[in-house]
């Protein structure tokens, strides 16, 4: 019994410990330029990819280092050639310039890497159960939610310490006052995006070493994270965390009773949230009407 | 002064698109006229993006390599056969609406298509209705050529029943009867299911599982299930990037020294895709490119690896047969009109140089489905080259798995 | 004549011509006979018709109220699988399951409007999308009702019959594009008299500027409910038809990549006019039919045409000529 609750527990944080690292990078986005990123998934695949084709050179580790860095590079690139350009305008243009950009990083990684399903080597210790007993918990995994407990600790660090990250959250509260301050405002844009890419990009490294890479594989992982972020309350960074542990768990908790709707499971608190309280968890009145 | 620019810029732009648009439009007629004698078409329709774009894939290189050779040899009742391949996008609206503009714009005698059952399904209702000889090369589910079988469609790839009935003995006879099944929530993963008990309770066995969402990650939780439960074989009917992640979990957690790992399909291209840790276990294949002992698949391999540079896989053997059918049933009905190709198809036989296996391979005229040999075997991590991932363990003929056609549920009706 | 002719001038929407009605209709009605020598086929024109009232009846919300729904394809999808139930599990009729259709999007439109009126922008529209998105689960998962993955099916057109008077639009293409087209006509003549209405200046006023709406004292809230209300009705009854079409209905049909879709021939016909979702709709449904068949790297080329639309072509084709006159 011990080793199912346990198991359970483990399960619901490492499934949440994903969709918190996607929807961070995702919410960072939203809060700052008010731009939905449907291209972010296909990101997240980007830095697998990249992360596979840099493996043999720069082994495991160096991919894992550099991937999510030159995932943002192409974050920068895009944001400075095309994003940029539509700020101040309606959102409906962002949301489809996204979702076209979306089509064609989808349609480029398919025609570079191939239809098929592509594996990613792990360093073999890191497929290794860790204790006989506790065969469901390998290495890999604990290694997947260090990295995501460090880096989002890492994040939050740097948004509550660091100038450029005072500047993002006042940015996020209210961005022409900072702009009158002084503060070059789209190069704190560019660099806001170009985080959440590389929060995406380590996902897709990460996910690939779990599920393997193929062109759409960051399609499911969208979703959650939307819902992640309305749960927890747009405009809210914690709201986002606790949004993504909150529907992780409740996924894995629900696989053990009734596994076929462990996917419904996050709809229906989307629902919940949206009826009871629409401004999501730790949203705050009057962010986003 | 921008705004002047950029005003201009859009018009060119504008008057660009629209050039195109009319060169296209003009350009079509004249193409078509300057062409010789009518050749004859056949339209394909399969999803070549979204996540089954590696198996259609594989069956149009198959089409295109049958094409080649079809022309070859003088083509099809004396005229050059042409191949026109479009996308479905794995949506069932733009495969019916490729299907009608195969028909209707295109004029195709024959129709293939498509690997995604629902799409194959959809597509044999316009076919139906507009009389239209129709092939499926890979679409898996059973009512196909069952329950809601039709005169003109015909299948090559087997139905679940077969898949599951076949390779059932063998796992009973190397391992035992106690099972567990990892089963995706949706029609293709129940019928698998249905199938294997049915074929496993005949045996007296017994059975556990669960059902999991189509797009499941994570296995976790069942595969703990599973191991609590003590099985002979885990039954892993998961498709897709699903089956590849569960066959990585389930050798992460060390579970193939307790148990064994079965299942009906495990395809090549899956089979490439996984770590070798995971490519393990008792799979049915529905044909195996590795037959030293039948000459005839060895000229095809070799031809064929020269040509496309690649090993073929059964999804390439399903296209490739697909055309030959076409040409087998049109040399015999003497004719490319539905009703006659489907007439001259029941019962056909399939020559050596076409089957590509031994024994007979013939279109069962109660049902039109394809009786070929089913490849029940091992896989493995690559042994004495990159494809050679499966060894073959027993050759179960097809109408033997099937079962009779009173069992498939099917009432064929003649055309009027 | 002449004053025959004034009266309906003075009762067409704004910025309609006379002679651009008759000359649009005119196109409508003879499709059958051009289409095909340009290389199309009737069962594209149907389905330009029925995006073409999808997008039309999401401009309704998009363009005429300046809100912005990236979900609207769950009321398509809702009311494709409204008339496939229909048929498939209650009544063999047409008209009953198109009903169905229609009230089944329209009601869960109007049901949700309500929970997310007062959020605005881009929350809003994350909202939709993620609405969208939990029908489209469950259309997929719930196998034995929906057919799940697999879509729904085992039902077709049914001729609609009154007494000695039967349509039988269960066979032929060109016939069933006629009935769409009437079908088509009257919820745009319905359309039309509601943006020409008191109801329709409003909400063009809420898009102009909400906050001056609502010193006014009109409800802002509740007018972009009804607004958002109506159009899932209209995309609703586009759904049905689309249903109707492919004997089918299939879960993609609800999935926000279909929104996406909608949302992007809008913005290349031109947002803010009233035919300009149709003339979108034409220009996608024909160059992705034309440019899927040309090569599998569609992808992209429809990816493009988003990216260049939104950064060089935001106002649209007939947005566009409509700033060249003005």
């Amino acid at each position: 019994m011990t080793q199912v609750i346990l198991f359970n527990v483990t399960n619901g944080l490492i499934i949440g410990a994903f969709y918190v690292l996607m929807a961070l990078g995702l919410s960072l986005i939203l809060n700052l330029s008010n731009v939905i990123n449907f291209a972010h998934g296909n990101f997240l695949a980007l830095g697998g990819y990249l992360a596979y084709t840099l493996s043999p050179t720069l082994g495991y580790w160096g991919a894992l280092l550099i991937s999510p860095l030159l995932t943002a590079l192409i974050g920068v690139v895009v944001e400075r050639t095309m994003i940029r350009r539509i700020y101040n305008r309606d959102p409906v243009y962002s949301l489809l310039l996204t979702f076209g950009l979306a089509f064609v990083i989808q349609d480029a990684s398919r025609y570079i890497w191939g239809p098929n399903g592509l594996p990613m080597g792990l360093p073999a210790m890191l497929g290794q159960p860790i204790t006989e007993n506790l065969f469901f918990i390998t290495w890999y995994r604990i290694f997947m939610v260090s990295i995501v407990i460090v880096t989002v600790v890492g994040l939050f660090a740097f948004l509550r310490y660091t100038r450029v990250g005072l500047r993002i959250r006042a940015g996020t509260l209210d961005l022409e006052t900072v702009a009158t301050l002084g503060v070059n405002v789209r190069n704190l844009r560019t660099f806001n995006f170009a985080v959440g890419c590389l929060l995406a990009g380590l996902s897709g490294v990460l996910a690939a070493g779990q599920i393997g890479l193929n062109p759409n594989m960051g399609d499911d992982l969208l979703m959650p994270s939307f819902i992640a972020i309305i749960v927890g309350g747009a405009g809210s960074l914690i709201g986002t965390l606790f949004g993504g542990l909150l529907i992780g768990m409740a996924a894995a908790l629900t696989t053990v009773v009734y596994p076929a709707a462990s996917e419904a499971v996050i709809y229906g608190i989307l629902m919940l949230v949206l009826l009871i309280r629409p401004r999501g968890l730790l949203g705050e009145e009057g962010m986003f009407s | 002064m921008s705004e002047i620019n950029t005003t201009m810029r859009r018009r060119t732009l504008l008057k660009a698109g629209i050039a195109l648009g009319a060169s296209q439009v003009i350009g079509a007629p004249f193409i078509i006229a300057s062409r010789g004698e009518e050749p004859v078409k056949i339209g394909m329709v399969n999803p070549l993006t979204g996540v089954l774009s590696a198996l259609a894939q594989s069956e149009v290189d198959g089409a295109k390599y049958a094409e080649a050779e079809i022309n070859k040899k003088g083509g099809i009742l004396g005229r050059q056969v042409q191949l026109l391949v479009e996308d479905s996008a794995n949506d069932v609206g733009t495969g019916v609406q490729k299907t009608r503009k195969l028909i209707d714009r295109d004029q195709v005698a024959v129709i293939l298509g498509d690997v995604n059952s629902g799409i194959a399904y959809a597509m044999s209702q316009v076919t139906f209705e507009k009389k239209v000889f129709h092939i499926v090369p890979g679409g898996h589910t059973d009512p196909i050529t069952g329950t809601n079988c039709k005169w003109n469609v015909f299948r090559v790839c087997n139905t679940t029943s077969m898949d599951t009935a076949a390779i059932t003995p063998e796992l009973v006879k190397r391992f035992g009867k106690k099972w567990f099944f990892i089963t995706p929530d949706y029609a293709y993963g129940h019928s698998l299911q249905d199938g294997f008990i049915k074929a496993l309770t005949k045996l007296g066995g017994t059975y556990d599982g669960d059902f999991l969402p189509i797009n499941n990650t994570d296995f976790s939780a069942t595969l703990i299930k599973a191991k609590a439960y003590k099985p002979n074989v885990l039954l892993n009917n998961m498709g897709g990037l699903t089956q590849i992640n569960c066959m990585k979990q389930f050798t992460q957690f060390g579970m193939q020294k307790e148990m064994a790992l079965g299942g009906a399909l495990f395809e090549i291209e899956s089979i490439r895709a996984c770590p070798p840790e995971a490519q393990a276990g008792w799979w049915d294949m529905e044909w195996w490119w590795d037959q030293p002992k039948v000459p005839e698949v060895v000229k095809f391999v070799a031809d064929y690896r020269a040509t496309a540079k690649k090993t073929p896989s059964a999804r390439d053997w399903f296209g490739y047969v697909s055309m030959h059918t076409v040409r087998l049933a049109a040399d015999k009905a003497k004719s490319i009109e539905g009703p006659k190709l489907a007439k001259a198809l029941e019962d056909l036989e399939l020559p050596p140089d076409v089957a590509l296996q031994p024994g007979k391979v013939r279109y069962r005229a109660g049902d039109h489905e394809l009786m070929p040999n089913i490849f029940v075997g091992e896989a493995h991590p690559p042994k004495s080259g990159p494809d050679d991932v499966f060894t073959v363990q027993a050759l179960v003929p097809g109408e033997q798995a099937a079962g009779s056609v009173a069992d498939t549920g099917c009432k064929m009706e003649q055309p009027a | 004549m002449s004053t025959a002719l004034a009266a309906i001038k003075g009762r067409l929407p704004e910025g309609q011509d006379l002679w651009t009605l008759i000359g649009i209709w005119a196109l409508l009605l003879t499709v059958p006979f051009w289409l095909p020598m340009l290389g199309g086929y009737t069962a594209l024109a149907s389905k330009v018709l029925v995006f073409g009232l999808a997008a039309m009846g999401l401009n309704m919300l998009l363009g005429f109220t300046g809100v912005l729904s990236f979900g609207h394809a769950a009321y398509f999808g809702l009311g494709a699988y409204g008339a496939g139930l229909t048929l498939r599990y209650l009544v063999h009729s047409t008209p009953l399951a198109m009903i169905a259709g229609v009230l089944f999007g329209g009601l869960a439109g109007t049901l949700f409007g309500m929970l997310i009126a007062r959020r605005r922008g881009v929350y809003f529209a994350m909202c939709t999308i993620a609405f969208g998105q939990l029908w489209y689960y469950l259309a997929y998962s719930w196998n034995d009702f929906t057919g799940g993955f697999d879509g729904l099916r085992d039902f077709h057109r049914e001729p609609i019959g009154i007494g000695p008077l039967t349509l039988d639009i269960s066979q032929g293409e060109t016939r069933f594009y006629f009935f769409t087209l009437a079908i088509f006509a009257a919820a745009i003549g319905l359309m039309g008299l509601l943006l020409r209405s008191p109801f329709g200046r409003t909400l063009l006023a809420i898009r102009e500027n909400e906050r001056r709406a609502r010193f006014l004292g009109i409800p802002v809230e509740r007018h972009i409910w009804m607004s958002f209300s109506i159009s899932c009705f209209f995309t609703a009854l586009a759904g049905a038809l689309y249903a109707l079409l492919n004997n089918f209905a299939d879960p993609l049909t609800l999935h926000y990549s279909l929104s996406g879709y909608f949302v992007v021939m809008t913005v290349i016909g031109g947002m803010r006019t009233f035919w300009g979702p149709l003339l979108g709709a034409a220009l996608f449904v024909m160059l992705q039919d034309y440019i899927s068949s040309m090569t599998v790297n569609w992808m992209s080329f429809i990816g493009v045409i988003f990216i260049l639309v939104v950064l060089f072509f935001p106002r649209g084709l007939l947005g566009m000529k409509r700033r060249a006159t003005a």
